[in-house]
């Protein structure tokens, strides 16, 4: 019937019925995203979604996933469906008013203050 | 692992277009305005109906040809020549199957769903990289799997990195970071086998000999018949065409195998000093289409182990389920 080159192939007895196989809707579970954590004291940074039943699960696939490689000391799962997010098209909002220096540190000149007191403080010390 | 030339026109694809005509023209303008400034389209932006059907289309049947792709060299673990060699392909197995999850996640993005992308491959409906469709006969066919397959892979994939699409682009960052391991312990094992016993010479120049049609098929037909879409360059979802990356695949990698003793069976394999392009005897392209329909050698057992999987899975699939986890179900949002 079956001539795979690997024996443990043919041991299978593959496909003994024609039946078509379907998979159901939902079967695969749901999505979790998941938030990887470089170093201590770093800030977890989301680096892609495993499926999952449960949240406990997605944790030991994320970690399969996503700390088999890179250094890794944490990870964060959370389902998807629980993400709130600002719709993309409103991103107009986030347009910046560029005179913002009033909300800068480089927006206070205080030397340049400081300096003009001193030089006009100095020739009264002289007297 | 994937290659580009799977990636062929469904028969309602002039049904499509006609839905292509309902695309608000000002927010298609805005669309390719952004592609052109280089931004990335990410999931919840406005995007044509036909970007979303070719991206859902490039990015399943990439998926599927990470997971079957496994297949050849999954069976090989139990065989592979020692410890070290061993644990290489173990690892580079387990990735292969990650991508195909980081990759189905991705096409997600867009709205299909993973058991509805499963259920097309089992099917028949969805492709997956033809190359697969080939055995493993020996240890020798593995080392030019890990060496040339995974190259070209490589060559496909770092040009589809710098496409449009935010979610494939971020999925393919990680995998081009992890092929360049696996390329590189299947040179290792490749110049073993080429400096070693005559032996052991012999089975890799016999697994090369049998490997190189299917090589030169990896990139898909010639741009002359191909007649890839213009609207798919300028969209960056395809993002080089089919005989520029065989020539630039040839280009790098003709030397490593010719510097190692071994020959290619094509006499007309050569690089054209004038024109800088490899020039080279068709491969027979109606056996191409006859794989890719389903006739190849393995296409029946890749889909019945994946069936099989499928199928002998399932009970714990469902075992595990638990209420509520499923009261709010999303697709993956990035």
């Amino acid at each position: 019937m079956n001539d795979s080159l690997d024996p443990r192939i043919n041991r299978l007895k593959l496909n003994k019925t024609d039946d078509p196989c379907k998979v159901e809707e939902g079967e695969n579970w749901n999505v979790f995203e998941v938030f990887h954590q470089e170093k201590r004291g770093a800030h977890h940074e989301h680096v892609g979604c495993v499926h999952a039943p449960d949240a406990g699960l997605a944790l030991v696939f994320a970690k399969e996933q996503f700390g088999r490689r890179k250094k890794c000391v944490n990870l964060w799962v959370v389902r998807s469906a629980d993400i709130l997010a600002f719709d993309v098209e409103d991103e107009d909002m986030f347009a910046n008013n560029l005179e913002k220096t009033y909300r800068d540190a480089s927006g206070f000149k205080v030397m340049e203050k400081i300096n003009k007191f001193k030089a006009q403080a100095k020739p009264a010390n002289d007297k | 692992m994937y290659g580009g030339g799977y990636i062929f026109e469904e028969p309602n694809r002039v049904q499509q277009r006609e839905e292509q005509l309902h695309d608000d023209p000002e927010k298609l303008a805005a669309f390719e305005m952004r592609i052109a400034n280089g931004e990335k389209i990410e999931p919840g932006d406005w995007m044509p109906a036909e970007y979303r059907r070719q991206l859902i289309r490039l990015i399943e049947q990439h998926a599927h040809s990470e997971v079957i792709g496994a297949l050849p060299e999954g069976t090989w673990i139990t065989r592979a020549p020692g410890f070290k060699r061993k644990l290489a392909l173990i690892a580079k197995v387990q990735d292969e199957i990650g991508h195909g999850q980081l990759l189905y996640n991705a096409a997600e993005t867009l709205g299909k769903s993973r058991e509805a992308m499963i259920n097309d491959l089992l099917s028949g409906k969805s492709k997956y990289s033809n190359v697969f469709n080939y055995p493993a006969e020996t240890w020798a066919d593995v080392t030019v799997i890990g060496f040339l397959i995974d190259a070209a892979a490589i060559v496909n994939q770092v040009a589809n990195a710098k496409g449009s699409y935010g979610p494939y682009c971020r999925a393919l960052e990680r995998i081009c970071y992890e092929e360049s391991f696996h390329l590189k312990q299947g040179h290792d094992a490749f110049i073993e086998l080429a400096t070693g016993t005559p032996g052991q010479k012999a089975m890799l120049q016999d697994a090369l000999n049998r490997w190189w049609q299917p090589i030169m098929h990896f990139f898909g037909p010639p741009d002359k018949v191909s007649g890839h879409s213009e609207k798919l360059m300028q969209w960056k979802v395809k993002m080089a065409s089919n005989d520029d990356m065989r020539n630039q695949f040839l280009e790098a990698y003709v030397p490593k195998i010719r510097e190692l003793g071994l020959t290619l069976p094509d006499p007309l394999l050569n690089k054209n000093e004038e024109t800088g392009r490899w020039e080279y005897s068709d491969p027979d392209w109606d056996l191409f289409f006859e794989v890719i329909k389903g006739n190849g050698p393995c296409n029946k057992e890749r889909l019945d182990v994946r069936k099989w999987a499928e199928e002998h899975g399932r009970w714990i699939r469902k075992a595990l389920m638990k209420e509520g986890t499923f009261e709010k179900k999303a697709m993956p949002v990035a």
